[in-house]
């Protein structure tokens, strides 16, 4: 039975709205950064601009369909388009177009097309037809599995394109997990690492021990309650550091200030285990389980950077985080990105008057590099008012996922939120410099057909789900 | 509601919280750090430098000395190369694939990008290349000009343009590297004239480099303003006639216009050919030239070297004691082959005694002028013979000796003439006199001239008591003076009969009976006035000198020459010096004087010492 919708009233126009205003706004960019002399017409099919709006016409169909079809489909179906997307995947990796020496693409009825794009929107529904089942509890080692496989596999499969960008996407997930009941620590710990790992790479591994140490003890001294046991734990490692920094050159044995202080602390966490013992102070190992865990994890993150990363992933890296200028070569991506960016200003040079995108200084400028032309052109104005777009659309993607009945379509909102945030804030972060240069498309914005529908596509299921917010989808 | 509800705040915590960190990092780049704008100016805009031709010279008589042009350098746009056959390109410009190689490599280097790849391509190579250009996408040739002369003459006085190198950008600033200057002579000294002023393109470019038209319309174009042309004092057929005299000697003529203070003529031999010293030659033959030890050709003895003026100091002496009042025309002193006092001796050659003024003058005779001097600082007028030194070197001074002139040369020096306190620290104060420096009365000893001061003191002479400071330039386009003190009378403190006196006695050392010393300058129909001397140095055989003007009434040239090792002022330099002034006045040697004209020709002392 088809339900009498009544659509104009059940769709959140909120959302649309925001999308709309974002896919306009991101039209205008796409033609402003290929616009130049020789500027025809807006249906002139060979440029970009047209193109992308041809793409916009066929989501807009897309849109409309999705409404037409009844909204237990999506729910029904969920597992065939989970491996119908899988499928898709394997195909690229063995019929794949291969573009910039990654397989991403495959050529179906005459047009390029990513599968990657959309194996997203299947996994967010996989993950939420999951979890909305009966008796899953999430932290069972039942559905740790089951998600580790969901997740993973579409991973693997994209990392052996490979295409990294992609791939680290996924690791959205964790947003959604947390609100379904993953332990607060995880997240928090996972922030951490991830903070610990770009200053493992940004500063010398000495400053990160140091770092650790400090933190390890001032944590030490909190939860002691004790502050001046912070002070003796600094006082006996000081002591070790600098007998051995004196004893050392008398036997012979010169070694570096990094693996002086690793030996000097190996030394004072024996003595604190004594003391710990003696005196019972039980927290003293938990602390120095930690230290020594994320030490371990910054070690081997170096490790891998120097001996698992081929020179040019390290130097893109290295530009990445401001540690090589080499403006003319690798990082000429990042700088000219900024450069379009900052010569904006407050207000922006004005529609289709920016030089340095216009005058292809900046690469990629239609795709993942959309935002600088939004810079250059608009300004701290435009680029302040595209990001509270976002805000607005996800804050609003929030809410109307928490209004659902239905844990399917709660969950897949989260889904569509998280997803959507990672894009946002890792191609925004990443022309400005906060965050390496990772191939993702910025959402509505970044040309594309493949991205402008999967995008479009992911939401719009979200829209077609709430607008049967009150019926209990199982 | 389940029991994580509450978690959705944190979430939508987290994406405030990076929204934000966005915001302030835009904010950041955007509005604070300014040094992006200029990036992107520097990004999108390309100046092309628009360089001037200088400024042409003529000579006085309106013949164009020196021009332009122009001259090719091959340049590469790195990104518009395409396939091109390498072996064909090699072949046209006469070089090995590897420097080929080399300099496309080096074109992509934005620190190289303007560099060319070949500066100055020979004419033939560039009509060559022009041909078949098409073939070569991505190579294009940049006109610049380089100085061009039309007469193998006057290199001295011209000077040459060079490229500028980090120590003339340090001292000269508005030079970049690659820029031109004058770095001597009238090309040095009259840099702001000739050099014209910049021009500059400024084009919109794209990340390759491509040029996509003009940065904002043009409105930052600039276009070049070639340099002014100048109108030289120069004589040219006057010029390359002494550069043909001296062809065979090492010297120098320089001839002035009394009236004026013009330089018809500034000769230094051996001299050289000035477009040995353009473009891309000009590095190896200045080198050629600068190790030429024994001929010096770069040195320009005519402002720089320091020669003893011998007898041709005579006149001033005899203008001294006049005025002083230590003698006067009738004074007579006898000569026995020479000047003997108490203890010192100055030897002369064989000729009547005792002789007055004018004949002492006209035999130049040493022994005459040694008492002139004697007196001029025995004069009881002055309390010792320290002031009545100085009072005599002040008189000398005043005739342009012993300090630079302050002509329009870059490097002109100032000869010598010793002060009281030269002597006092040789002697000890009280304990020298005129005999001790006795020297000083026939030009040998602590006196030291360029040829230029001999030249601007005998038309100081001819003025009968002034001159005006030499100079080479007359006119300068659009502007209608040139600098001021080309225009003032530098009065010498000597009264004009007195003058007249002494040119007499020179009108009879060329003009005069047996006795005279410079028969072979005289002229038919013009009587030039002139002296002698021969010059004795510590190098070698005396050096042959002569100074003279003609006419001696309003007199249109005076000349000094200098033959280094000709011995007597009669033998070269007085009959050099009356050709340039035969040739000058009558544009022709007269017949009956070939003979002179081909003894000089003829003869060669560029060796001898």
């Amino acid at each position: 039975m088809i339900d009498k919708l009544n659509l104009t009233e059940e769709i959140d126009w909120t959302t649309v709205g925001l999308y709309l205003l974002l896919v306009i706004f991101g039209w205008m960019n796409v033609l402003a950064s290929s616009y130049n002399e020789q500027f025809k017409s807006v249906f002139d099919i060979h440029q970009n601009y047209s193109d992308q709006l041809l793409w916009i016409l066929v989501s807009f169909v897309m849109i409309i369909l999705l409404f037409a079809i009844d909204y237990r489909f999506y729910h029904f179906f969920t597992w065939v388009f989970y491996g119908i997307s899988i499928i898709l995947l394997l195909a690229v990796l063995a019929f794949g177009v291969e573009v910039n020496n990654s397989k991403s693409w495959i050529r179906i009825l005459g047009f390029n097309f990513q599968p990657s794009e959309f194996v997203k929107i299947t996994t967010a529904l996989a993950v939420a037809r999951y979890l909305s089942g009966y008796n899953i509890r999430l932290w069972s080692w039942k559905s740790v599995i089951v998600m580790a496989v969901l997740i993973g596999l579409p991973v693997g499969l994209i990392s052996l394109q490979p295409d990294w960008g992609t791939a680290l996407v996924f690791c959205c997930f964790i947003l959604l997990m947390y609100r379904e009941g993953m332990p607060g620590w995880i997240l928090a710990i996972s922030l951490f690492i991830t903070i610990l790992f770009l200053m493992t790479l940004l500063l010398a591994s000495i400053s990160v021990l140091i770092f650790l140490i400090a933190l390890a003890i001032i944590i030490f001294a909190i939860i002691n309650r004790k502050p001046i046991h912070g002070f003796y734990a600094g006082i006996i490692l000081a002591a070790f550091y600098f007998g051995f920094r004196y004893s050392f050159p008398l036997l012979g044995i010169s070694l570096s200030t990094y693996y002086l202080l690793l030996i000097a602390l190996t030394a004072s966490s024996v003595v604190y285990l004594i003391l710990a013992f003696t005196k019972k102070i039980r927290s003293i190992a938990l602390v120095l389980i930690f230290l020594f865990g994320f030490i371990g994890f910054t070690y081997s993150v170096n490790y891998v950077f120097h001996n698992v990363l081929k020179p040019h992933q390290q130097t893109r890296v290295n530009i990445l985080l401001g540690k090589e200028t080499d403006v003319r070569n690798v990082g000429y991506n990042l700088n000219q990105s900024k450069i379009a960016i900052g010569s904006g200003g407050f207000f922006g040079k004005g529609y289709l008057k920016g030089t340095q995108t216009k005058l292809d200084f900046v690469p990629e400028q239609s795709t993942d590099f959309i935002f600088c032309t939004v810079g250059e052109e608009w300004g701290f104005l435009g680029t302040t008012i595209a990001i509270l777009l976002y805000i607005g659309l996800l804050i609003r993607i929030v809410y109307v996922a928490e209004r659902q009945r239905s844990q399917y379509a709660r969950i897949y909102g989260y889904g569509v939120a998280s997803i959507l945030f990672f894009h946002f804030a890792i191609n925004i972060g990443m022309t400005i410099g906060l965050f390496p240069v990772i191939g993702i498309p910025l959402p509505f914005f970044s040309y594309g057909g493949s991205s402008m529908l999967a995008f479009t596509l992911l939401l719009f299921i979200l829209v077609r789900l709430d607008s049967v917010r009150k019926v209990y989808i199982r | 509601m389940d029991q994580f509800a509450t978690r959705r705040n944190i979430i939508a915590g987290i994406f405030i919280l990076a929204a934000l960190a966005l915001v302030v990092r835009l904010f950041y780049i955007q509005v604070i750090d300014s040094s992006y704008k200029l990036s992107a100016e520097n990004n999108s805009k390309r100046i092309e430098i628009l360089y001037p031709a200088r400024g042409l010279v003529y000579d006085r008589n309106g013949e164009l000395l020196v021009y332009n042009m122009p001259a090719y350098d091959l340049m590469i746009a790195p990104y518009e190369l395409k396939q091109f056959d390498s072996t064909e390109l090699c072949n046209i410009l006469g070089i090995d694939i590897a420097k080929l190689r080399a300099g496309i490599a080096r074109s992509f280097d934005p620190k190289y990008r303007r560099e060319p790849f070949i500066k100055q391509l020979s004419p033939e190579t560039y009509a060559n290349l022009q041909e078949r250009m098409f073939k070569f996408p991505g190579f294009y040739v940049r006109t610049r000009t380089l100085r061009e002369y039309s007469k193998k003459s006057a290199a001295h006085l011209l000077g040459y343009v060079g490229e500028v190198d980090e120590k003339m950008i340090a001292a000269n600033p508005g030079y970049v590297m690659g820029d031109y200057i004058g770095i001597s002579g009238l090309e040095g000294y009259y840099e702001n004239v000739l050099k014209g002023t910049k021009g500059q393109e400024v084009l919109l470019v794209d990340v390759h480099g491509r040029v996509k038209g003009p940065y904002q319309d043009g409105r930052f174009n600039k276009d070049a303003i070639v340099g002014k042309d100048i109108v030289c004092t120069i004589d040219s057929k006057l010029q390359e006639y002494g550069e043909t005299l001296m062809k065979n000697y090492k010297g120098s003529i320089v001839a002035i216009e009394p009236s004026t203070g013009e330089v018809l003529t500034l000769v230094s031999a051996p001299a050289y050919d000035p477009s040995l010293l353009v473009g891309r030659a000009r590095s190896m033959n200045y080198t050629k030239l600068e190790r030429d030890t024994l001929l010096k050709p770069l040195f320009n003895r005519a402002l720089m070297a320091n020669y003893p003026p011998g007898s041709t100091f005579k006149p001033i002496q005899a203008l001294i004691g006049l005025e002083e009042g230590v003698i006067n025309v009738n004074s007579s002193f006898s000569c026995a082959a020479g000047f003997y006092a108490r203890g010192v001796s100055v030897g002369c050659h064989i000729h009547s005694s005792p002789l007055n003024l004018l004949h002492g003058i006209e035999n130049s005779c040493n022994a005459y002028f040694c008492n002139v001097y004697k007196r001029i600082l025995e004069n009881p007028k002055y309390a010792n013979t320290e002031k009545a030194y100085e009072a005599w070197r002040n008189y000398v001074m005043s005739f342009g000796i012993g300090k630079r002139l302050n002509a329009d040369f870059t490097n002109e020096l100032r000869g010598f003439i010793a002060p009281a306190s030269y002597f006092d620290r040789y002697y000890g104060e009280n304990h020298w006199n005129a005999l001790t420096t006795i020297s000083l009365a026939i030009g040998q000893g602590e006196i030291l001239v360029t040829p230029l001061q001999m030249a601007n003191w005998t038309a100081a002479i001819a003025n009968r008591g002034y001159y005006i400071i030499p100079h080479v330039v007359r006119q300068i386009e659009g502007i209608d003076t040139i600098e001021h003190r080309f225009y003032e009378k530098n009065r010498i403190g000597i009264d004009t009969a007195n003058f007249g006196l002494v040119i007499q006695g020179m009108e009879l050392a060329v003009n005069g009976g047996p006795g005279r010393t410079a028969g072979i300058a005289q002229l038919p129909n013009i009587i030039v006035c002139g002296k002698t001397g021969t010059a004795q140095n510590p190098q070698g055989k005396d050096h042959s000198v002569f100074i003279a003007f003609a006419p001696k009434e309003n007199p249109k040239i005076a000349v000094s020459v200098y033959v280094e090792h000709g011995e007597w002022g009669a033998s070269y330099a007085a009959p050099i010096a009356s050709l340039m002034i035969e040739k000058y006045l009558t544009d022709s040697i007269s017949p009956g004087r070939k003979w002179v004209e081909a003894r000089i020709l003829n003869g060669n002392l560029l060796y001898s010492k």
